[in-house]
């Protein structure tokens, strides 16, 4: 229990503590101190005993693996955003005042995100994905310009119009946990409902499930309500898209598949899996067409982010033990690959001064660490082995073409599709004649590499060989989703 | 529930989604916010109401917050920053006012169809609510959409918050964490849009959002 009050602690009071700090260099530092004391009461949520269920918090084998993992890329992230914002002082793009408020909202939207992660509650929950959006729209507009309050604009609407049909999906949940479950706590409390939803209204629970998705469905950036995601990655700071597309999308998913496992446990519910298999594919295509015509680099990677959250909600939308255990790893997989492209991408615009296509390429030959680091991440996001991507899209393939052929077909289409664009773009980006550089720009310096190469790592190592206890325990997480 | 309590319930119910389809067709930017203080004011009167019929002293909370924030003070900020920032008070409609209002109807005749056969087993005054709340939640978008006004969207967004309360309202010992958090975030929300009309303003010299959509999709020709 006290880990995980130390691990929603420390990013709201670090929270505190930057909004008053003005000095941006020592704001920098507290905030990689204060994410890697998060990740490490993180980890230690391993082996400390879990909370009792039933009361505002929990730490099942399911969130625990998602607390782990956003704890572990927001401390890249801060390591990554201390050598970019010290970049983008240089350039004059930020100041140290806006810089102040960047920070404590950083913290703010990390605690927040570990907050909708480890509620046992409904309401608390909500809250949590509220203010999550709350902050991150207030970063994505940190620059300024007319396309970055607008991409901030949009985001808020959008997102604002979704939470708020959740929040109506939540009550008609609590109306259709009332025959079993009475008034009060326990028909908004996760525990107690997961292990009552047998006795459930269904006709309500499944309207109830509906406007979740649709709700929550528009946090994960699945079509056709993805309008606000490649405008808040393409404008707000690059540490942000990072941690937008590695960690928010999944918590957003998380809380889709925590009101699928309530469904799943209702025999006369419908099944959520249609809904979720339909956007999932909606999303991959649509995402695949969208790929080849980006001229923006964020912009372009904010469309895989598309893609690879619709292959996940596809995975889910199957079920079944492997499917389930194929989304998981995705989601994981996803999360280090596309955090460690946006961080390659964030020093490529710094050394280069735009985020264009067209005024990059040649970074092979003019920077060799950064172009490689680039080819290697785009390699292992198209799905190619033997990174950690192409193993989680071989199963989903594959489980699929056992059980629904037709369904695979679309699937195969879509990943060949998408993996034509990003080689296309990356064969521009990463080789030919080296295009000029920013004026004044800089050596990238190697400690902010150094994020970038652990989470390739990672998912090199996961694409190899995948340590047998961790597979169990992502397959017995993947049996609980039903 | 006796009687008279019940039409008072249910009468309040129906007013908050009358002025509903009040703001779909107003024209001037402070006539739309008066409307939505009125709705909130409403909304505080029906909590209250609930509080007293139903004896659960919790909902006087969620009345309270109603009419100080929601009717009162961020009311009172709208009109400050209309005044403070010389917006243009007429607000041009994108679809005119009957194809509004009529879209505005078909969205509450599905509001109702889908909630009350759905509820069948709740009381009438619950189900009424609930179809009323989700009737003036998906009109809330509708404004938001029928006008490229930044300021009559966050109107919009404000009536769907306040059919959200209208809904929590009626549902029986929904915990208090709910109802509390739901004013919280509109105030909060409101707050940053007000930060975000003073760089509207900085950047365009209007609140006209369809201005802002002119740099819409790629900025790289």
């Amino acid at each position: 229990m006290t880990a995980l009050l130390v691990v929603l602690g420390v990013p709201a009071g670090a929270a505190l503590v930057l909004a008053f700090i003005a000095n941006w260099r020592l704001a920098a530092w507290l905030n990689v101190a204060a994410s890697a004391a998060t990740f490490i009461a993180a980890a230690a949520l391993f082996t400390a005993e879990r909370p009792a269920p039933g009361h505002l918090l929990l730490v099942d084998d399911f969130n625990i693996y998602l607390i782990a993992l956003t704890a572990f890329v927001a401390l890249t992230t801060a390591i990554f955003s201390a050598s970019y914002i010290a970049h983008e002082i240089q350039r004059q793009r930020l100041t140290s005042r806006l810089l102040r408020f960047y920070h404590a909202m950083y913290q703010a939207f990390i605690g927040s995100m570990l907050m909708a992660l480890s509620a046992d509650n409904l309401g608390l929950m909500w809250v949590a994905v509220e203010a999550a959006t709350l902050s991150t729209a207030l970063m994505v507009s940190l620059y300024r310009t007319p396309a970055a309050i607008e991409a901030a604009w949009k985001y808020f609407i959008l997102c604002g119009v979704g939470i708020a049909l959740a929040l109506f999906g939540t009550m008609l949940m609590y109306l259709a946990a009332q025959p079993a479950l009475g008034e009060g706590m326990a028909a908004v409390t996760w525990s107690t409902l997961l292990a009552h939803a047998a006795n459930f209204d269904p006709a309500l629970l499944n309207v109830a499930f509906v406007f979740l998705l649709v709700g929550y469905g528009t946090k994960v950036g699945l079509a056709p309500l993805h309008a606000w995601l490649p405008d808040a990655h393409a404008e707000g700071p690059t540490p942000i898209s990072a941690v937008l597309s590695g960690l928010l999308l999944n918590v957003a998913l998380y809380a889709v598949l925590r009101f699928k496992m309530l469904l799943a446990a209702n025999p006369q519910a419908l099944a959520p899996g249609p809904l979720m298999i339909g956007m999932g594919l909606l999303s991959l295509s649509l995402s695949a067409l969208m790929l080849y015509r980006r001229r923006d680099i964020k912009r372009l990677f904010a469309y895989s982010s598309i893609e690879h959250m619709g292959i996940a909600a596809f995975a889910f939308g199957m079920g079944g033990p492997l499917a389930n255990f194929a989304g998981l790893l995705h989601m994981t997989m996803h999360s280090l690959v596309k955090a460690a492209i946006f961080f390659t991408v964030g020093h490529i615009a710094q050394v280069k001064g735009s985020q264009r296509i067209a005024d990059i390429t040649g970074l092979t030959t003019s920077h060799p660490a950064l172009g490689w680091s680039l080819v290697a991440g785009v390699v292992a996001i198209a799905g190619l082995p033997p990174f950690g991507v192409f193993t989680s899209e071989f199963l989903v393939v594959s489980s699929t073409f056992a059980r629904q052929p037709a369904l695979a077909l679309p699937v195969a289409v879509g990943l060949l599709v998408c993996f034509g664009a990003l080689l296309l773009r990356l064969h521009h980006l990463a080789f030919g004649p080296s295009s000029p550089n920013a004026a004044g720009s800089h050596a990238v310096p190697t400690l902010s590499l150094v994020p970038i190469w652990l989470h390739l790592a990672l998912a090199l190592v996961a694409g190899i060989y995948l340590p047998a206890p961790l597979v169990a325990w992502f397959q017995s997480v993947a049996r609980l989703l039903g | 529930m006796s009687g008279l309590a019940f039409d008072i319930a249910h009468l309040l119910g129906a007013l908050v989604l009358t002025l509903s389809f009040a703001l779909l067709y107003q024209r001037r930017l402070t006539a739309a916010i008066n409307v939505v203080a009125m709705q909130a004011a409403v909304l505080a009167a029906a909590a209250a109401w609930q509080a007293i019929t139903r004896d659960s002293p919790h909902l006087f909370a969620t009345a309270a917050i109603a009419l100080v924030f929601k009717a009162i003070a961020v009311p009172a900020l709208l009109h400050w920053l209309i005044r403070r920032l010389n917006i243009s008070s007429t607000v041009e409609p994108v679809f005119g006012v009957t194809l509004t209002m009529g879209l505005g109807v078909g969205v509450t005749a599905l509001a109702i169809l889908l909630v009350l056969p759905l509820t069948a087993g709740e009381t009438l005054l619950l189900r009424e609510d609930l179809a009323f709340a989700l009737a003036v939640a998906l009109l809330g978008p509708l404004l938001m959409i029928a006008r490229r006004n930044a300021v009559v969207q966050v109107v919009g967004f404000m009536s769907m918050e306040n059919g959200l309360i209208l809904a929590a309202v009626g549902v029986k010992g929904m915990p208090l964490v709910v109802e509390a958090s739901v004013s919280f975030s509109v105030m909060v929300a409101t707050f940053i849009f007000g930060v975000f009309f003073f760089h509207i303003r900085e950047r365009f010299d209007s609140l006209d959002v369809s201005r802002l959509e002119e740099m819409q999709g790629e900025r790289h020709p």
